[in-house]
């Protein structure tokens, strides 16, 4: 596989080399003339210097043939537009974009890019699974396919406690997958009793995290 | 509305205003203001224009500067890929009716207008321009 990858900061760099050590052909773009140096003593050939928003720049690493392209500089414009060239002049099927700041990620939508990578919101994801106090999280965004999976918190009043999985009314559209219960985690079967303090996974058609959420109880704060 | 009162930005401003226009200006600079005060006798927002200091990506920022109420929205910040990400904000999200982005580099401003996006580029207008006077100069030469 051909991949582009604009930006040769630690993201792209490190990105670059493991994507060469798993044999694929790889072009990284850099604008910055130092930075573009210290790559090249490394991946030589591998590295290009010029600004990726320039067409002739992308053109030049053969973006027509690449089969992904990877933006992933420090600034969010410049994800944006370099991945819409790709897909809209250049016909390249896939990109990988990386949002700097969380607020822009709306105009990444916007404008068709898709998937995004935000490390603050991985963070903060991470964040809301180690200190569950939020009751929800949600874990994974399936957008093609047309599906999340939330984690959801059961509290110490929350209707579905006590309930075996057989008796719930899992609204349409969502299905409970696993159960996390002191440290560990398990598949449910019909005889399963909900507790408070299990941690449920569920999969669900998205939108309906606030239906989810009501029927599992709508409170769903740590129990210490 | 117009983000980025630079030089072109301050005196499109100025224009749209004295020709009776209402015009809100956007930009990050809040010194930016001063540059729309050239000339005029009176503070901007005494002669009716409006000035909000943010940038054209931040949603409450575009609104404090009424893009909802928009007729033309002009994007002409200093930095091309502002201006292309901004115009097609006010286009898709806002459906400002008019929209125009300024954009310097000749090949993405071709391609963005085919696309849809009105575009301005400065840099092919001087070419064509240069291009004409050295072609008479040249002119001149042969004639002898």
């Amino acid at each position: 596989m051909y991949v582009l990858i604009v930006g040769a900061g630690k993201v792209g760099w490190n990105l670059a080399r493991e994507l060469l050590d798993k044999g694929h052909e790889v072009t990284l773009i850099e604008n910055d003339r130092d930075r573009y140096v210290t790559v090249e003593q490394e991946l030589e050939h591998n590295v290009q210097y010029g600004d990726a928003s320039e067409l002739w720049v992308l053109e030049r690493a053969g973006v027509s043939r690449a089969d992904l392209v990877i933006a992933v500089t420090g600034d969010d414009e410049d994800n944006m537009l370099i991945c819409q060239v790709a897909k809209e002049k250049y016909m390249v099927e896939q990109t990988i974009a990386r949002v700097n700041n969380p607020r822009n990620k709306q105009w990444f939508e916007l404008l068709g890019i898709a998937p995004v990578v935000s490390a603050t919101d991985l963070i903060l994801r991470l964040i809301e699974h180690e200190v569950p106090k939020y009751g929800l999280v949600h874990l994974l965004d399936l957008p093609r396919e047309r599906l999340e999976i939330i984690e959801l918190l059961l509290a110490d009043d929350s209707p579905v406690a006590g309930r075996r999985v057989a008796d719930l009314k899992m609204p349409e559209g969502s299905l409970l997958i696993s159960v996390l219960r002191d440290g560990t985690g398990f598949v449910p079967n019909p005889e399963t009793v909900l507790q408070s303090g299990d941690e449920v996974l569920a999969v669900l058609d998205p939108g309906m995290e606030e239906e989810l959420k009501a029927y599992f109880g709508p409170d769903g704060t740590s129990s210490d | 509305m117009i983000v980025g009162a630079g030089r072109v930005g301050s005196s499109l401003a100025r224009a749209m205003l004295r020709d009776g226009h209402t015009v809100s200006c956007l930009d990050e600079d809040p010194e930016a203001h001063a540059r729309l005060e050239i000339g005029l006798e009176k503070p901007w927002e005494d002669v009716g224009g409006q000035f909000t200091v943010g940038t054209g990506l931040e949603i409450e920022a575009l609104q404090a500067a009424g893009i909802e109420r928009a007729d033309a929205f002009v994007a002409a910040t200093d930095g091309d890929n502002t201006n292309i990400v901004i115009a097609q904000i006010a286009k898709r999200r806002f459906k400002v009716p008019t929209v125009i982005a300024r954009i310097l580099d000749p090949y993405r401003a071709e391609w963005y207008e085919q696309q849809g996006l009105h575009t301005i580029c400065p840099t092919r207008v001087a070419i064509e321009m240069l291009e004409t006077e050295v072609k008479e100069a040249a002119a001149k030469v042969a004639r002898g």
